[in-house]
């Protein structure tokens, strides 16, 4: 029988090599098609009609003169008179048409009239906040006294603003039933399986009979679990109607009411003793993500202190709700805990490397790890001959130097595959995953490839339909090591189900046949070897056919990663503005399938942390509670030219091959924040301390104004 | 959308006669128009397409100077000969512009009258939003809005990349209406509204700018634009400078609902630009500024975009 293991360093045909995505070709050159992209014969456009108060309760509504209207087929109530609507840009009413134009004047002659309640759109105002929630202190140890025992202490306060996820293609979906009792979704979804659970259970009919379908998507990043609320209305025009149905989002509702990362503001109080060891926390934390609040960052963050204590507060707000925000609670705790630590060793008089390397043991089961990826981004960045004190600098642009800590868990998920293998010499992979653009396509080819010992022109990846064997939801890091694992137990059930089936054609044993090079070998070297394409041709008409699961027998992936990110930026000190120079990322996460799609992961992540660092946040007007910015032009999203030059370095060989492969999707993208913001104070001499680092705020600090 | 008529006359005078219809609106490179329409923001009932008019694109040496069309698009402006050695500051800012696809669509025109972005106007609150008897902008949120001529309740900035330069530079327009065609300073074009009834613009009915053009005065001169992303962004503050023998001339931009003249910043530049002049008339720039409740870190942009244009001047 197959022993579930990676093969050795030696052997690897594709593991661990620069593959580039598959998919790339036809994504550049616009043959993919996107859910968005999807148009069936006899299709309507639904536009939605949604609130411009972020607190109200509907006392009318008037769907006539949309009803009367050439072209307008079917206007659907989504929420009646009666609801109390919470955020503004909430949906009311859908309009469905022939014609996106005729849709839109539809949505536009809907009257719907309101009684305007009070609204609460500004968190950071945590004392005036209608509703907010404290929960318990967590306290270990004796805080209090170890402050005031100890020989250095620092205090600070850190915010977080909220920011959207901004995916790229928005949220939606294509609905079209086959029967009364069957439905097709092409939808822009992590969750194909989940999904089709849920719209079943939302509209009454079996699971089983919805199908969704998703080869391409752009973008989630945590945004795009659920089947929503416009998925179900979706389909209900499609039933209603008897003909397809398109509902996408427009770029206001993406960024309004399709996913929002929660605002973290917090009051760190620390302390060290004379040799720079921590040796008390203290925070108090809010936050808001909506009318939900928002659940307390992990603080203090990566770190373990013996005395230390937390208390968060939840702020309700009347925002568009939170969704999870690829690495959720991560990025905001990294920022808090590693401003607030810089600014203890600055106290201390110590540089940040030389301070967190000191209280590393504090870290736990990772702080080997991160030893050896301080010393490896020291070395990357030049940290040892470049860090200079806090506001050494001189002129009006001053550079500096920041580093930062995170970590994540990663472990796959449960995820199917099924394997056939064909007498031509294909061999496929069934699995009912989604690829989000993160290569999961890819992964699964080589695992496949490498596991029949073939190049990868001879398999074939079938995924992104919920009918094929279920796979989790892409979300938290979890695919990668779930579809790996999955596609490589059934890859090594099928090449003994070849074997099996073939072996007696060639009047020998299983157990004498082996697959390498895109050859079959006889182990005994009774016969020659064979290609791969004539050995397959034995197989006969039938394919051979075996599943495999994650999890599942032998240790093929693991959970719990740490990496070190460092930045280098420069600030004018006369305006403001931040810019980056280098970024250096060292990162581990087990063992690497493609360093490629590995490195990738980490340039988009330093990309998004750029971004949310330096110009991205949702902006409320107090008048109404709508976000201000909803659009690609205020809700700013850093370009080329804001990024600088990148450097990443994944740590792989003994200590990280033998653990098997764990999720990247989301620790690379925790720090860069942090890392940015410590460089910026190291940079200015004063304490920035507001993500994002606009010039406002970094003007606001540098002349004192510092709220 | 609402539907609309299209026409694309092939002169001036026809398209002044097609623009005199009620709900009739000028196109030319759409970058501003077409987005507006889109948003619900602009609804008009027939667009006159300029771009087909020989006469309107291009720019020449004239005996009054460079004369540039009005349809002549940023990107080639850009590359001109005359503006490259004689009007950096109209370079620079075309520069400053950052996105391929909008300097290959935006014409000079079009960017001297594009409408503000300020966000409240754009979500359809008016060009002098209020609310409860307020300004709406001046009480919500105006980190983006104007630090001069701020007094009433008109807050927008004027974006307009080219409007800063051509004032500096002295240039004047041409503007074409069904009374026949009349010469303005480029700085007459504009005004401040009262009210979201009034237009930002001096234009009357189916009027339009045919072309501008900047006096061959040779001048020191420059553009100086601090924004927050490197890439496609509006600047924060834009300042362009023009000194000459015979004075200086300072203009802001997105500082005001006008394109925003400093005749003290001038004054300060009157006797030549060194870097203590330079640093004088950043600071007379923003003298009379006033912030509103949420963008006083604009005054010290703006003092340090003069400054800067006016050493890039120098």
């Amino acid at each position: 029988m197959a022993e579930y293991v990676w093969p050795a360093a030696g052997d690897r045909l594709h593991i661990g090599k620069h593959i580039s995505r598959l998919d790339g070709p036809v994504k550049a050159t616009g043959r993919a098609k996107y859910a968005y992209d999807v148009n069936r014969r006899g299709m309507l456009w639904a536009i939605m009609v949604q609130s411009p108060h972020a607190h109200a309760r509907i006392t009318a509504i008037d769907t006539s003169a949309a009803e009367a209207m050439d072209g307008v087929v079917k206007v659907h109530i989504i929420q009646d008179v009666g609801t109390e609507i919470q955020w503004a840009h909430d949906e009311i009413v859908a309009v469905a048409a022939t014609s996106e134009e005729v849709a839109r004047d539809g949505a536009a002659a809907v009257k719907i009239e309101y009684e305007v309640l009070p609204h609460f759109v500004n968190e950071r105002a945590v004392d005036e906040a209608p509703d907010a929630q404290p929960a318990q202190e967590e306290t270990t140890g004796d805080p209090a006294a170890a402050m005031a025992a100890a020989a250095t202490k620092s205090s600070g306060s850190y915010h977080v603003a909220q920011i959207a996820h901004c995916s790229l293609e928005s949220h939606g979906q294509v609905a079209e039933w086959q029967d009364e009792e069957t439905v097709t979704l092409w939808a822009s979804t992590q969750a194909i399986s989940g999904v089709a659970s849920q719209l079943g259970e939302q509209i009454g009919i079996p699971a089983s009979n919805v199908h969704v379908e998703t080869q391409y998507m752009g973008g989630g990043f945590g945004s795009k679990f659920s089947v929503d609320r416009w998925g179900v209305v979706c389909a209900q025009i499609a039933r209603d109607t008897g003909r397809p149905v398109k509902l996408m989002l427009d770029r206001d509702q993406e960024v309004s009411v399709a996913g929002a990362r929660p605002s973290t503001h917090a009051e760190v109080s620390t302390g060290a003793d004379a040799d720079g060891n921590v040796v008390a926390w203290d925070s108090k934390s809010w936050g808001s993500g909506g009318p939900a609040g928002a659940n307390s960052p992990p603080l203090p963050y990566v770190f373990a202190f013996d005395n230390q204590t937390h208390m968060h507060t939840s702020v309700p707000t009347n925002t568009g709700p939170a969704r999870a925000w690829r690495a959720p609670r991560h990025p905001q705790a990294c920022l808090v805990t590693m401003r607030a630590l810089e600014d203890l060793a600055h106290a201390a008089g110590m540089d940040p490397l030389d301070f967190f390397l000191r209280n590393i043991e504090k870290t736990g089961e990772r702080a080997s790890t991160y030893v050896e990826e301080l010393e490896k981004g020291a070395e990357l960045m030049g940290w040892r001959d470049r860090w200079r004190p806090r506001g050494s600098g001189t002129g009006t642009v001053r550079s500096g130097l920041g580093l930062a800590l995170h970590t994540w868990g990663g472990r796959g998920h449960r995820s199917n595959c099924e394997v056939l293998a064909y007498r031509d010499g294909l061999v496929e992979a069934r699995i009912g995953s989604q690829d989000l653009g993160t290569g999961t396509r890819t992964i699964i080819a080589l695992v496949l490839a490498e596991t029949f010992g073939v190049g990868l022109e001879q398999v074939k990846v079938t995924m992104g339909r919920s009918v094929l064997p279920a796979s989790g939801a892409s979300g938290g890091s979890t695919t990668v090591g779930g579809v790996s694992g999955a596609t490589r137990r059934a890859a090594l059930n099928a090449v003994d189900a070849v074997f099996e089936r073939i072996a007696p054609r060639l009047g020998t044993e299983m157990a004498n046949l082996e697959l390498r090079n895109g050859e079959l070998h006889f182990k005994d070297g009774s016969m020659a070897a064979m290609p791969w394409r004539q050995a397959a041709t034995l197989i006969g008409v039938n394919p051979v056919s075996a599943t495999g699961a994650n999890p599942g027998p032998g240790q093929l992936n693991d959970s719990g990663v740490g990496g070190i990110q460092m930045a280098d930026v420069s600030v004018d000190m006369e305006t403001g503005v931040v810019s980056i120079n280098r970024m250096v990322a060292v990162q581990d996460c087990g063992l690497i399938l493609d360093m490629k799609l590995a490195e990738s992961q980490v340039y988009g992540s330093l990309i998004m942390g750029v971004t949310y660092a330096l110009t991205e946040e949702r902006v409320f007007d107090p008048h109404t509670g709508q976000m201000l910015n909803p659009d690609m032009e205020f809700y700013k999203l850093a370009g080329i030219e804001d990024v600088g030059e990148m450097i990443v370095h994944m740590m792989t060989g003994p200590g990280y091959d033998e653990r098997g492969v764990i999720g990247l999707g989301e620790p690379p993208v925790i720090a860069p924040g942090a890392a940015i913001a410590n460089a910026a104070t190291n940079a200015t001499g004063v304490p920035i301390n507001e993500m994002p680092m606009t010039p406002e705020r970094v003007l606001a600090a540098i002349n004192g104004g510092m709220a | 959308m609402r539907a609309f008529e299209y026409s694309s006359p092939r002169t001036a005078e026809d398209a002044i006669r097609m623009l005199s219809a009620e709900g009739a609106v000028a196109l030319a490179g759409g970058t501003d128009l077409l987005s507006l329409m889109k948003d619900g923001a602009a609804a008009p009932s027939r667009l006159v397409n300029l771009k087909a008019i020989p006469d309107l694109t291009g720019a020449h040496e004239t005996d009054g100077g460079l004369h540039i069309g009005a349809t002549t698009r940023l990107g080639p402006l850009g590359e001109h000969r005359v503006i490259r050695e004689s009007f950096p500051a109209v370079a620079q800012a075309i520069a400053g512009v950052r996105s391929r696809q909008v300097l290959s669509m935006r014409t000079v025109g079009g960017d001297l009258l594009q409408r503000p972005r300020c966000w409240y106007f754009r979500a359809g609150f008016g060009l002098v939003p209020m609310h409860d008897g307020q300004s709406m902008a001046k009480t919500g949120d105006n980190r983006y809005h104007a630090i001069f001529g701020n007094a009433g309740d008109a807050v927008f900035v004027n974006p307009s990349s080219l409007a800063p330069p051509l004032i500096a530079l002295g240039a004047s327009a041409t503007v074409l209406g069904p009374d026949g065609e009349r010469t303005v300073r480029v700085e007459d074009l504009y005004r401040t509204p009262a009210s979201s009834d009034e237009s930002e613009f001096t234009l009357g009915a189916a009027e339009i700018v045919t072309g501008v053009t900047i006096p061959m005065r040779s001048s020191r001169n420059a553009t100086y634009e601090i924004r927050n992303r490197k890439g496609f962004d509006w600047p924060l503050a834009a300042a362009s400078v023009a000194a000459s023998d015979g004075g200086a001339r300072v203009v802001l931009g997105h500082a005001a609902p006008t394109p925003w003249m400093s005749a003290a910043a001038a004054g300060a530049l009157a006797g030549g630009i060194s870097e203590a002049s330079a640093e004088a008339a950043g600071d007379a720039a923003v003298a009379d500024a006033a912030a509103l409740s949420g963008n006083g870190y604009k005054i010290q942009l703006a003092r340090v975009a003069v400054k800067r244009a006016a050493l890039a001047a120098m």
